[in-house]
């Protein structure tokens, strides 16, 4: 390991904390476009994380100590997941430490935790996000794994960098198991992110909602490390999407142009990916809360297909 | 002579024999709670954690066998340790340490059975467990597995008086036997008719293809019976809430484990070379059972049925790893088969660490608040702390979340679940995968299990006003669930001081073991040339360091001030205890998706309801579909069958005379 993949490795993780909340803010404000509404400033994401940051933090007085600790372990593994997905180079120290499915572990460790501070305080609406969130969580898993899966079996292993560089490298063939299990990517993407077909992220109306519901007794700076990680999280997921989907431009070589090129190809690529949520959020509606089963059995299905089509024919 | 007292396998017989005495010696004053309590309890730990330094030494060494001239005349025990046997020691040793300590603080008095004499049950047990584990012919097998059935038979009708538990006790017992006959047939199969019932007699034993699948299928069933997979799961739901909590922890954790061992002893060591299609069944049941288990624990409202049923999928979990191995070692694909096989034996040690840490901590709940329904306790975690640290530390890691140690097993299952492309065998490669989402399914529900488990208990608002006199478990008692939470954090964080030793234990079982990346301590490549890797360490350097300078860099930048008040609840104001989520509650979703598992009994209320009553009781399909039916089935044969029972001197004598004419003319 040179010194310049350590530069690299601190660059990839510096921009995801950067970048997530303003990739949060263009999902928003290209939203507001396309529903006729005058947008938010790009920014406005930054600016609530400031302003919570200087806000006294209020603690219901039941709260324990995993209240408090909570937000702080689930920004830590966000930031850990973002230090391993490739999203701007390929060869860096941290993505040996987990391949994609301790990835999906390390996501689960966030959601638990998220969960159990939800229940700390023992509020009815706590309680209730966090049943909903655990249900989301493991309808969607199975999905996400089978979309690993034929990735993984289409370029034999399970860590992200060695297949994005497998498939970036190979001619623009696209595979059409790929292509399958990208539809259901996207499916376990808004899913897992809290975006609309299943939970609502501009709503606090109190039966729909299932992230924001888990954060209300949060408020300042553990409210603002809760809102930066969920923020992460949505950068994450499109981050690994990008790796397995589209990772034509990754830096595969540590020398500076490649490291600029992947950046700014990675930025554009972000664009691309906001307005994309944000078209797809506009034009469904929200589940009642029992339908998201079926939408994640709909992701599965997407998925078991890409498996079959690379198993029965090779593609 | 020193020589001989030095070998593994003496040192192991010394400790077990020293587990008997133990127990006898709790005979000397039975009444007494602190003789067993303080003295004996103890020395049983300490014995636990010398076999598992004995077996860990023994991990990597040749089988090593005697002989002792005990029981019957001509019908010597043959004894023999290798790295199977070992690695199971290993397991038994650790997690008995830890249990026998949390057990001294535990046992109090006028609890049913006398303290001494649950002492000698208890050890008793041990040592049975230990001799299962180092049995190496049929009789001695039979013998210490008949020993372990019984004295933990004991064990769960501790608090005798109790109608239910001594019911709860018979149904174990029952499936016990049912269980342990299969397990005699099948050995009496093995013996190939050379009518010699020691191990190595059924090792050289040529069985034909369809006698060896009888037998391989005997054995699974009765193993299977004794480790709880479904169909046979019946028995752990009703004994491990009857039984005291340490000894929950003991079954639970450790002696479903012999089963497993039984299982694997007879399948890779016994049975020769498995044939691979055998592998399809304990893959379809053990997914089948994890997937089951875990639904039903997910719908329990008694915390310890609910830890009985995530030992069923556990279980399940195991099972089905055990049918991989057997899949990818009948068709030639070495590596993925060591690594199923790995995978299996890490899972096990690791649920014997979680599972016994969670049961132990469900008893200091118990003892601290005399409840057991999840839908009366809450908030424990002001009350216990030091319960509750550690049971969340079981809790994270029995729901698969790295950096702990369910995670390590369940990855390794995962991975070899992706040789599936690679297995020449049409059809089940493409289930393969569908299986792998199965067992993700499994574990994702798991976490959802295991945040019920532990919100509903620890945190919210404790649902009753006693428990805000409930009161943390004793120092001795958090020994033994430190102990216990000090493994699970091991086993996960150095899984790669661990696996190259697991890799060695199934090499003499015809594996080829793993060729491990061993550069660097710290990273675990199990797959070099598939380029995957995991490092638990970095994982909680890298997380705890971000932990670390966030708080740093908000307390640097920021301030701390923090106002306590009200819980905020959307400005509600009036919140009580009652309205958090019950146990129910959190059951209801997966009540409603998978509904068609449960045979599910609802009253609701109606609005016009003087006392609106709302109840729903869950019942297992199996039961009522399968052991109801049969138990009528029983019934009503026996009472054909008493028909015989006269009751007259004369009628038994002419069954006697009919009896010896008709073998009179069998012979001549």
């Amino acid at each position: 390991m040179s010194a310049f993949d350590w530069v690299a490795q601190i660059l990839g993780i510096l921009v995801a904390l950067l970048a997530a909340p303003l990739f949060l803010g263009w999902v928003n404000q290209c939203r507001a476009w396309l529903q006729n509404k005058s947008a938010p400033p790009l920014l406005q994401p930054y600016r609530g994380i400031r302003k919570l940051f200087y806000k006294d933090a209020v603690i219901a007085s039941n709260a324990s100590q995993l209240f408090r600790l909570a937000p702080y372990v689930v920004f830590g593994t966000m930031v850990m997941a973002a230090a391993i997905i490739p999203s701007v180079a390929t060869r860096l120290p941290f993505t040996k430490a987990a391949d994609a499915i301790a990835l999906v572990g390390l996501f689960a460790t966030a959601r638990v935790f998220v969960s159990l501070a939800a229940m700390d305080v023992g509020t009815a609406f706590g309680t209730l996000g966090a049943r909903r969130e655990m249900m989301i969580g493991f309808l969607a898993e199975p999905a996400l794994l089978m979309v690993i899966f034929v990735a993984s079996l289409i370029s034999a292993t399970t860590a992200l960098p060695a297949i994005s560089e497998l498939l970036a490298t190979q001619s623009l063939a696209l595979y059409p198991s790929l292509a399958f299990t990208a539809v259901a990517f996207i499916m376990v993407l808004l899913a897992e992110n809290a975006r609309i077909p299943i939970d609502n992220p501009a709503t606090h109306l109190e039966l729909t909602m299932i992230h924001e519901a888990m954060l209300l007794e949060y408020s300042a700076r553990h409210l603002a490390l809760m809102e930066w990680a969920a923020a992460l999280k949505l950068f994450n997921y499109v981050c690994i999407g990008l790796a397995l989907f589209l990772p034509w431009g990754l830096a595969t070589q540590q020398e500076p142009f490649a490291l600029t090129v992947a950046l700014l190809l990675l930025g554009a690529k972000l664009v691309l990916a906001g307005a994309g949520i944000a078209l797809i959020e506009t034009v469904s509606a929200k589940l009642r809360v029992f339908r998201a089963p079926e939408f994640l059995a709909t992701a599965f299905m997407f998925a078991v297909l890409g498996l079959l089509v690379r198993l029965m024919l090779g593609a | 002579m020193i020589q001989a007292l030095s070998s593994p396998l003496t040192l192991c017989l010394l400790l077990l024999t020293a587990w008997g005495i133990i127990g006898l010696a709790g005979l000397i004053r039975p009444s007494s709670v602190a003789f067993a309590g303080r003295t004996l309890f103890p020395l049983g730990a300490v014995c636990g954690a010398a076999l598992a330094c004995v077996a860990a030494m023994s991990l990597a060494t040749p089988g090593e066998q005697t002989v002792l001239p005990i029981g019957l005349p001509d019908l010597p025990v043959h004894l023999r340790l290798d790295g199977l046997s070992s690695a199971f020691l290993l397991l038994l040793g650790a997690a008995a340490a830890g249990i026998s300590v949390f057990a001294a603080g535990y046992f109090r008095r006028g609890e049913g059975t006398a303290p001494g004499l649950l002492c000698l049950q208890y050890h008793l047990f041990l040592a049975s467990m230990g001799f299962v584990l180092l049995a190496d012919d049929a009789y001695g097998f039979m013998l210490a597995w008949e020993t372990m059935a019984l004295s933990s038979y004991f064990l769960v009708t501790t608090q005798h008086r109790i109608p239910e538990i001594r019911s709860a006790g018979f149904l174990y017992l029952l499936i016990a036997h049912v269980g342990a006959i299969a397990i005699l047939l099948s050995f009496g199969v093995m013996q190939g008719g050379s009518w010699r019932f020691t191990f190595d007699a059924m090792r050289s034993a040529q069985l034909q293809p369809g006698w060896a699948a009888i037998a391989f299928l005997l054995a699974l069933f009765g193993f299977g019976a004794k480790a709880g997979i479904v169909p046979m799961h019946v028995w752990l739901p009703e004994a491990h809430p009857a039984a005291p909590s340490p000894v929950s922890a003991l079954m639970s954790g450790v002696m479903l484990k012999t089963a497993l061992y039984g299982l694997l002893r007879v399948t890779f060591d016994l049975l020769g070379e498995p044939v691979w299609w055998w592998g399809l069944v304990p893959l379809a049941l053990g997914l089948f059972t994890a997937l089951y288990g875990v639904i039903f624990a997910a719908a329990q409202t008694d915390m310890k049925r609910l830890l009985a049923y995530s030992s069923i999928e556990n279980i399940g979990i195991i099972v089905a790893g055990v049918g991989l191995a057997i899949v990818f070692a009948g068709s030639g694909m070495p590596t993925a088969a060591s690594l199923a096989l790995i995978a299996v034996l890490y899972h096990a040690l690791n649920h014997a660490f979680m599972k016994s840490l969670l049961f132990l901590g469900t008893g200091a709940v118990l003892h601290a608040t005399g409840e057991r329904n999840l839908g009366r306790l809450g908030g424990l975690i002001h009350r216990m702390p030091w319960v509750a640290w550690l049971t969340l530390i079981g809790a994270l890691a029995i729901a698969g979340l790295p950096p702990l140690n369910g995670f390590v097993s369940e990855w390794l299952l995962l991975q070899s679940f992706l040789f599936a492309d690679e297995l020449p065998r049409p059809f089940v490669n493409m289930l393969l995968p569908l299986g792998a989402a199965l067992l993700v399914l499994a574990a994702a529900l798991a976490g959802y299990v295991m945040v019920k488990f532990f919100g509903v208990i620890f945190l919210g608002q404790p649902r009753e006003a006693t428990l805000r006199s409930a009161h943390d478990a004793g120092v001795v008692e958090r020994i033994g669930l430190a102990w216990l939470a000090l493994g699970c954090a091991l086993l996960g964080l150095l899984p790669m001081q661990i696996i190259p030793l697991l890799s060695r234990v199934i090499q003499p079982l015809g594996f080829s073991g793993l060729v491990l990346d061993e550069g660097s301590w710290w990273l675990l490549v199990p797959l070099p040339e598939r380029q995957v890797s995991y490092a638990p360490l970095l994982f909680l350097a890298v997380i705890l360091a971000v932990v670390l300078l966030t708080i740093a860099a908000v307390r640097f930048f920021y301030h701390q001030r923090v106002r306590v008040g009200a819980p905020w609840d959307c400005g509600f104001g009036r919140l009580n205890s009652r309205m958090q989520d019950t146990a129910e509650g959190f059951g209801q979703p997966i009540r409603h998706l998978f509904n068609p598992f449960f045979a599910m009994i609802r009253e609701l209320p109606s609005p016009f309801d003087a006392a609106p009553r709302y109840r729903v009781v869950i019942g297992d399909r199996i039961w009522r579909g399968l052991y109801l039916p049969l138990g009528a089935l029983v019934r009503r044969v026996a009472s054909a069958v008493a028909w015989l029972q006269q009751g007259r001197i004369a009628t038994y004598l002419i069954y006697s005379f009919v009896t010896l004419v008709t073998l009179l003319a069998l012979m001549l």
